[in-house]
């Protein structure tokens, strides 16, 4: 179990991560979802020590991560496939880590196997791995030491669609044992594909978590006005609860009960549309703002 | 495709979710050290910059037997004449032992897999500092190999205990300063040209500005070094230099670069 309690992290005047909470619990895979800068790495590199903390904290398995001892045994990290010597083959990439954890080099080769590199792929230099090579290798690292707890940052990227499938029932089989998985991506449907639980974060700040199911379910009907300050009004006095989103607001009701709240108010609607277009248009709702290259702001500036 | 782990859990232990380090124990640091000498073979650069000490070695004893008059060929001439191209290549070894680590970002895993980074860090120190004798165990061992070969009388003459203790103070303390150099920019080039340009810079400085010139043996380390492979006895002047030189070129980096890897976010 992973648990994130009031993280913040600021770097100057930026703040990456905003003081997000969310907890990744055990026997489930949680996707960890948001555009590219949202503050995903961030906060993944602040679970095993890598980066302070500015606020907040964050627990493994109930303990700091600095606090465990010989960690790779109890947590396996990837965080960035790239990140090894490029001049090592992948057997010793492998091996360097089975000696700081102190496991035979059986388990090496026990891992090769897991994830599929031949012993002629493992005996190339890593330099020579094509990305999907190199997430394979990362993967078979993160679980050298049999961890309960798996912090995987971008895993599926690189992977072919082959690839992300064999990632699914790896991670999936993985969690039916009890094991904690926290995945983070940039693209929906990876997410779908493999997650049990979605936390999605946007411009360092969690907007919205749950299962798929549920976060499909909660969505009610987008609408925006040429002024939505009246709208808002409009609503409560129908009794409709709603949030800002983007350039408009989510109203917690059905379209037609929200197209007469505005008609009773003699307003102009320039958006209204139900949300259920699938966990895509709530990701890229939920995210629009966060977006480093929002199409529609460029456009109007 | 078909195996799939299984999360190691302990049995009948703690509360779902929650981790069991009762039988965890710490990674001893004899093996960070291990992990730390495995890194510096393990890659062609790491073992040819190995190997090449060992060449280059020998091949300036080959070059010194050839070339030296028949009288000169005593164990502590052979053993002087290794210094030199040991004390270049030797902090080059310290500097990459740290550079490399940010330069191809595998401190990302070497610091998840033991988060305490003075360990971490004070293992690459031990290992350096087997490398570093290790290298002069193969300077003594080929020196030895010359002399024999050139057998002159009293070839063994005029060696002690303190020839080989200065020689192992000097390499050293080049690896030494050469990781802390390396800590200080966690850049392979910067690194390396500032280890080597820093102090010949600094030796022109104090030999042009003559204020300086009477304060060189106490803030240039090359002349301060410069008796520890000469193979003469130092007086307490000369050893008092060594040490202030160590403090300003080695001991301050050195925490200078502690400082910064310890809070540097690991990139």
């Amino acid at each position: 179990m992973i648990t994130v309690e009031g993280l913040t992290r600021k770097y100057g005047a930026f703040t990456a991560v905003d003081d997000i909470t969310f907890t990744a619990e055990p026997g489930r895979v949680t996707g960890f979802l948001g555009p590219n800068g949202a503050g995903k790495t961030t906060t993944m590199r602040v679970m095993v020590g890598l980066t302070r903390a500015t606020r907040g904290r964050v627990r493994v398995g109930g303990h700091d991560y600095a606090a465990i001892p010989n960690p790779g045994r109890h947590v396996g990290v990837l965080l960035d496939a790239s990140a090894q010597h490029a001049g090592r083959t992948g057997r010793e990439v492998l091996t360097v880590g089975a000696r700081t954890m102190g496991l035979p080099s059986s388990r090496v080769d026990e891992m090769l196997g897991l994830v599929s590199l031949s012993d002629e792929e493992a005996g190339r230099r890593v330099r020579n791995y094509s990305l999907g090579m190199r997430q394979r290798l990362g993967i078979a690292h993160a679980l050298l030491g049999d961890p309960q707890v798996l912090i995987l940052d971008e895993p599926a990227n690189g992977l072919d669609p082959a690839g992300i499938r064999w990632m699914r029932g790896l991670l999936k089989g993985y969690a039916e044992r009890g094991g904690t998985v926290l995945l983070s991506s940039h693209l929906l449907n990876e997410v779908q594909l493999i997650a049990d639980d979605i936390v999605m974060i946007g411009r360092g700040r969690i907007v919205a978590q749950g299962t798929p199911e549920s976060l499909l379910q909660d969505v009610g009907t987008f609408v925006r006005a040429t002024d939505n300050d009246r709208l808002g009004t409009a609503l409560t006095d129908s009794g409709i609860a709603f949030a800002p989103q983007g350039k408009g607001l989510l109203a917690d009701s059905e379209a037609v009960a929200v197209g007469r709240a505005a008609r009773d108010h003699q307003l102009t609607l320039v958006e209204l549309r139900p949300t259920d277009g699938g966990l895509e248009d709530l990701f890229l709702e939920l995210t629009a703002d966060a977006q480093r290259d929002d199409l529609t702001e460029g456009a109007v500036r | 495709m078909t195996a799939t782990p299984t999360p190691g859990a302990a049995p009948g232990a703690a509360p779902l979710g929650s981790l069991d380090l009762s039988d965890s124990r710490r990674i001893p640091f004899t093996r960070l050290v291990r992990v730390e000498l495995r890194k510096m073979a393990d890659t062609r650069a790491g073992f040819w910059l190995l190997v090449s000490i060992v060449l280059i070695t020998a091949a300036i004893i080959t070059i010194f037997f050839l070339a030296a008059d028949e009288s000169d060929r005593v164990f502590i001439n052979f053993i002087g004449i290794t210094a030199t191209p040991q004390g270049l290549l030797l902090p080059v070894l310290g500097i990459l032992l740290v550079t490399s680590e940010w330069g191809q970002r595998t401190a990302l895993t070497t610091f998840a897999l033991e988060p305490s980074r003075p360990r971490v860090l004070w293992a690459k120190v031990a290992a350096a500092l087997l490398i570093g004798l290790a290298a002069i165990v193969v300077a003594v061992a080929l020196a030895a190999l010359a002399t024999v070969i050139g057998g002159q009388d009293g070839a063994w003459e005029n060696i002690g205990a303190d020839d080989f203790g200065n020689l192992a103070i000097l390499q050293v303390s080049g690896l030494v300063q050469g990781l802390a150099f390396g800590m200080v920019l966690l850049n392979s080039a910067g690194a390396i040209v500032a280890y080597f340009v820093l102090p010949i810079a600094f030796s022109i400085v104090a030999n042009l500005w003559t204020a300086m010139r009477d304060a060189a043996p106490w803030v240039d380390i090359g002349t301060a070094q410069g008796p520890l492979a000469a193979g003469v006895d130092l007086t307490g002047e000369q050893w008092a230099q060594v040490l202030v030189v160590t403090l300003i070129w080695i001991v301050l980096p050195f925490a200078v670069g502690l400082w910064r890897v310890l809070r540097a976010e690991v990139k």
